[in-house]
């Protein structure tokens, strides 16, 4: 059974003013648990609010919203208890930090699900573990920490609840290249560790295809296109052409495929196009070049 | 180009907080880096975050002035107080969060906004106002509230609130960092366009290293010193270097990299899509 699942969902601001819009448009998705889906669109297509949905955040205009096979507006009592079970990071979420010590700020969620402080305890060290958040920083105050490490005490907050669904919106932005790759890894060892389903809306492509196994591609307040990470880059002109940003690698084979050099297989990483490239050698001269790649 | 230089740092160097103020000497950001920016150039400088490139930025319009070592900026001393209105009508700064950086309710009036504080007078006002929202594609909104438009729209507003004062240079501290790949276009383009159409000086901070790629030549900082400053063909063909502290090289570049290191032999300093494939095209077409 699907974990989230969407049937026919609109949601319009607004609806009966003068700015009225569509902002999500009939979309029916199913994610399944363990996941990590990558939700790509532009400004304005249409991905915040549909996110927003997950966790009950907005309520449908029309259409339905399934936790666990449950209609999450159906009655009461589904709701507070859907906030623990779908954790929601916010855009530079450093900024919602509040607490006086990191150990505080990240147990501020689990102390609202009413655990016994040996619990919460638990969940708090766990989680600090899996993100590198050694013991001496969880005594200090969150307001001394370095941007990158500020970011990380901010999304352990929301991974200390256990939440099944982790949904982040843009978690690199505004990070240098090694701040990305660091909370991009701990995201996927918390996947892998915890078998949680993980969202991440993000503008790079590139960190996309290297993390995602299903991308949702919203555009225009509609579902473009929910498939498997090859898939979605197998249309990479028309994903250009909404003005998103297609890896430098995808631009580069496209161009190939143009001048008849074609390759059986979408590439959309490096290391991919590494191998292919060498595989297409070899085979042409039968020789290997690189014994180990 | 000219030989006129816009930015002169020598032996610059800048801790936060000093032993005369009474505060802790926090460590050194920037331990005695030497950089000449000549009039005209388009300068991205790249580093990982605390490596000190927003410090120096912040010393090239006098917000910070040196613990030690000078900087000059159009000639003129930093520390020179009196002449500080000289150095930030010819220097202006473009900050990374576009929501912190406007001030009016109406695009117009916020564009006009450094040319009032100047004195400029307001038909003087008025032309240069449409001129700068025009160069920047946005004439069309100047009517508008800034807070409905995009954040890359928003960019291009602080840019023309900038040009209207017609600065020699241009400093832009990570201005794409919260845009959407839409409006990061819009912003690099029109970066550009000012330099090469108008030929004003940019000096341009990003964690992108495909915006780095496109500028004239690159300033690589590492923990408060100058480590690489080259074209950037050159400065990105230093894969391993890069890649240690913390930072990382276009795609093409990498791809490169990764095949020579299984006995291909294609030249190391591609940078651009279109070099990567005409190279990839020889090595791959039938022999």
């Amino acid at each position: 059974m699907a974990i989230l699942r969407t049937e026919n969902l609109t949601y319009i601001y607004g609806e009966g003013t003068p700015f009225q819009k569509t902002a999500v448009d009939n979309v029916t998705l199913e994610i399944q648990k363990g996941e990590i889906i990558g939700v790509i669109g532009h400004t304005g297509s249409g991905k915040s609010t549909l996110i927003q949905h997950f966790n009950g955040l907005l309520k449908p205009t029309s259409g339905k919203v399934f936790f666990n096979g449950v209609d999450i507006w159906a009655g009461k009592k589904v709701l507070p208890d859907l906030r623990f079970k779908v954790g929601l990071v916010f855009q530079y979420p450093e900024y919602q930090i509040f607490e006086e010590t990191v150990y505080k700020d990240i147990a501020y969620g689990p102390s609202n699900m009413k655990l016994d402080k040996d619990e919460i305890k638990r969940c708090v060290t766990e989680t600090a573990d899996i993100l590198g958040i050694t013991s001496d920083m969880l005594n200090r105050s969150p307001f001394e920490l370095s941007g990158g490490q500020k970011r990380r005490v901010a999304i352990a907050g929301v991974m200390a609840m256990r939440p099944e669904v982790l949904i982040l919106d843009e978690p690199t932005a505004g990070l240098d290249p090694r701040g990305r790759y660091t909370i991009l890894e701990l995201i996927k060892k918390y996947n892998k560790t915890t078998g949680c389903t993980v969202l991440i809306v993000s503008h790079s492509m590139e960190d996309m295809a290297e993390y995602a196994q299903r991308i949702i591609v919203m555009n225009q307040s509609g579902l473009f296109c929910f498939d498997k990470t090859a898939d979605v880059f197998a249309r990479s002109e028309e994903i250009s052409q909404m003005g998103l940003d297609v890896p430098q690698i995808t631009k580069v084979f496209n161009e190939l495929k143009k001048s008849g050099i074609v390759f059986d297989d979408e590439i959309y990483t490096v290391r991919y196009a590494k191998e292919k490239i060498l595989e297409y050698i070899s085979r042409r001269d039968g020789t290997g070049l690189c014994s180990k790649i | 180009m000219s030989d006129e230089s816009i930015i002169s740092a020598q032996e610059l160097r800048f801790s936060y907080g000093s032993p005369d103020d009474g505060k802790i000497v926090l460590d050194e950001v920037l331990k005695g880096i030497n950089i000449n920016i000549r009039s005209g150039e388009f300068v991205a400088v790249l580093g990982h975050n605390g490596s000190g490139k927003s410090t120096f930025a912040k010393h090239t319009n006098a917000i910070l002035t040196p613990s030690s070592g000078k900087i000059y900026v159009i000639g003129i001393d930093t520390k020179d107080e009196n002449r500080i209105f000289d150095i930030r009508q010819n220097v202006g700064m473009v900050f990374q969060n576009p929501d912190n950086q406007i001030v009016a309710a109406i695009v117009e009036e916020d564009v006009a906004f450094a040319l009032e504080n100047i004195g400029i007078p307001s038909d003087e006002m008025r032309k240069r106002v449409d001129e700068a929202l025009k160069t920047v594609n946005m004439y069309e909104y100047r009517e508008h509230s800034p807070h409905k438009l995009s954040g890359g729209q928003k960019q291009r507003i602080t840019i023309a609130g900038i040009i209207a004062m017609r600065p020699k240079c241009i400093v832009l501290d990570e201005p794409t960092a919260m845009l959407d790949p839409a409006g990061r276009r819009d912003v690099i383009e029109t970066i550009k366009m000012l330099n090469r159409q108008y030929g004003i000086t940019v000096v341009l901070i990003t964690h992108y290293m495909d915006e780095a790629a496109k500028t004239d030549r690159v300033i690589v900082m590492d923990s408060g010193t100058v480590i690489l400053d080259d074209i950037p063909s050159q400065v990105f063909s230093n894969v391993e270097l890069l890649k240690k502290i913390g930072l990382n090289v276009p795609q093409v570049t990498e791809l490169v990299y990764e095949l020579n290191k299984c006995g291909l032999n294609l030249d190391s300093h591609i940078i651009t899509e279109e070099e990567c494939v005409n190279a990839l095209k020889t090595i791959l077409k039938e022999e």
